[in-house]
């Protein structure tokens, strides 16, 4: 018979102890990378993911340059120690697939338009991953675009809900995503209420769609204020530092 | 009609400054009639007037500006600087001579070569073509010796301080030369390297503590320490 972990106990919580709405605790921080023109670090339960953003800057080779607006380039990767199995460091085709889905997902976001026959690189690489890895990478990507002083509409949240169980619950860890029965990431722009990525694995109601929506907005303010303060805290550290010394 | 941030607070992308009638300075935008950051930066609020500084980005070229670059190529009739920005400038052969001259490709090395730094001043840029430069005028030309410190272009406006009054201060009390490119490279010339290197230590701190006020009464007793010890 084939084992399948009890993922909702009898009281209703999840596997790690988490209630289905409740997020695993994270961090993140901006300008980690000294030689990166924007970096940031996001940590959301066992997720590890680390964001660097170089550009504007002058297209190589020059064909891919557009006339009239700024290239938006990204690598998602992921370490080969990332993972139980050590994985081969070739982009897989989930890798491929998911660089464009999170360049999409920061696309609407960026003020291309200001930069004409440049690129922007976003570089995502995965340090450990426990699943939502790509909410990671794409919370992370635009911290590390507004640190890198690029011109955004405004900063992309990103988290994903799931149904496990029967049962709809925000922010699936690794085994969740695994032998759960879907998979719903979500990005937004949280201040102007904009959805830049809606993908579904698995199958949903149309009311557990509404329903999931919700969950998925309500964590995604919660992200967004943890990626303001990210950015604001290192200018208010040195401030802190300055006005200590006098 | 309210202002919703406070005078010399950060902003975020995304973050709403104002709703209303207010003149607006800096990278934003508009959105169902609210004024929008664009950017990472600070607002200084004076009345109805606001203005976004900003805290990090790129050099973009302006007609007019003073830029030190750096040689990377040698052309038929012009050299290809590197101005620390995403456009690569060009440095016409007419630019430099103010007589009609020919010279050869080999000439041209003899003249500016790959690895020479330049003041020069942009002439034009329209973001469809590189950046033209000059080095026609006076106190353009190759740079011939100095120390060079490169800092975020965007915190140059520091270094020279409102109406100069910091670069003032600078040259005043380490008697040094300081040209500043619009591009965030400043270069130092002073016979003496201890003045030399302290004024590369007081341009870091600068640009550190760009974002925090009292800036230049910080710099001069930095640097007034430092003079005695």
């Amino acid at each position: 018979m084939l084992f399948l972990p009890k993922l909702i106990n009898e009281e209703g919580l999840r596997i790690d102890g988490r209630r289905p709405e409740e997020m695993r605790k994270f961090r993140i921080e901006a300008g980690v990378l000294k030689n990166a023109d924007g970096s940031a670090y996001m940590e959301i339960g066992g997720t590890k993911v680390i964001v660097a953003v170089y550009g504007p800057r002058e297209a190589h080779p020059k064909h891919i340059a557009l006339p009239d607006k700024s290239v938006l380039r990204c690598r998602y990767s992921m370490l080969s120690f990332s993972v139980a199995e050590r994985k081969s460091p070739s982009p897989s085709r989930r890798e491929i697939e998911l660089s464009k889905v999170i360049r999409e997902a920061l696309e609407p976001a960026i003020f291309l338009e200001e930069f004409p026959r440049t690129v922007i690189d976003v570089y995502a690489e995965v340090l450990e991953a426990d699943g939502g890895t790509r909410t990671a990478s794409i919370t992370a990507a635009s911290v590390a675009l507004a640190d890198a002083g690029i011109p955004l509409r405004d900063l992309v949240a990103a988290i994903a809900v799931g149904k496990v169980e029967g049962t709809l619950v925000v922010d699936l860890n690794g085994v969740e995503d695994q032998y759960g029965e879907g998979d719903m990431p979500v990005a937004m722009m949280p201040k102007l209420g904009l959805i830049t990525l809606l993908q579904a694995d698995g199958i949903f109601s149309s009311e557990e769609l509404d329903k999931g929506l919700l969950m998925a907005k309500q964590a995604i303010y919660r992200v967004y204020e943890a990626q303001k303060k990210a950015l604001k805290r290192r200018y208010l550290e040195i401030a802190k530092e300055v006005s200590g010394a006098e | 009609m309210p202002i919703y941030v406070s005078n010399r607070q950060i902003i975020v992308p995304g973050e709403v400054i104002a709703e209303g009638n207010y003149n607006i300075d800096g990278d934003f935008y508009i959105y169902q009639r609210k004024f929008f950051s664009k950017i990472i930066g600070l607002v200084e609020v004076e009345g109805n007037n606001i203005k976004i500084i900003p805290l990090k980005g790129k050099y973009i070229p302006n007609i007019g500006d003073v830029v030190i670059g750096k040689v990377i190529d040698i052309g038929m009739t012009n050299w290809t600087i590197d101005i620390n920005s995403p456009y690569q400038a060009i440095l016409q052969v007419t630019e430099v001579f103010s007589k009609p001259t020919s010279v050869s490709r080999s000439a041209l090395s003899e003249i500016l070569n790959v690895g020479d730094l330049v003041v020069a001043k942009v002439i034009a840029f329209d973001f469809s073509r590189d950046p033209l430069l000059t080095i026609k005028e006076a106190r353009l030309g190759k740079v011939t010796k100095g120390t060079l410190v490169e800092i975020t272009p965007t915190r140059v406006p520091r270094v020279i301080g409102k109406k100069g009054s910091m670069i003032k201060m600078l040259k005043e009390i380490l008697k040094v030369e300081i040209i500043v490119g619009k591009n965030g490279r400043i270069l130092i010339i002073s016979d003496d390297p201890e003045r030399s290197s302290l004024a590369v230590l007081a341009i870091k701190k600068i640009e550190r503590e760009a974002h925090i006020s009292g800036l230049t009464d910080r710099v001069r007793n930095f640097i007034m320490n430092k003079l005695r010890g």
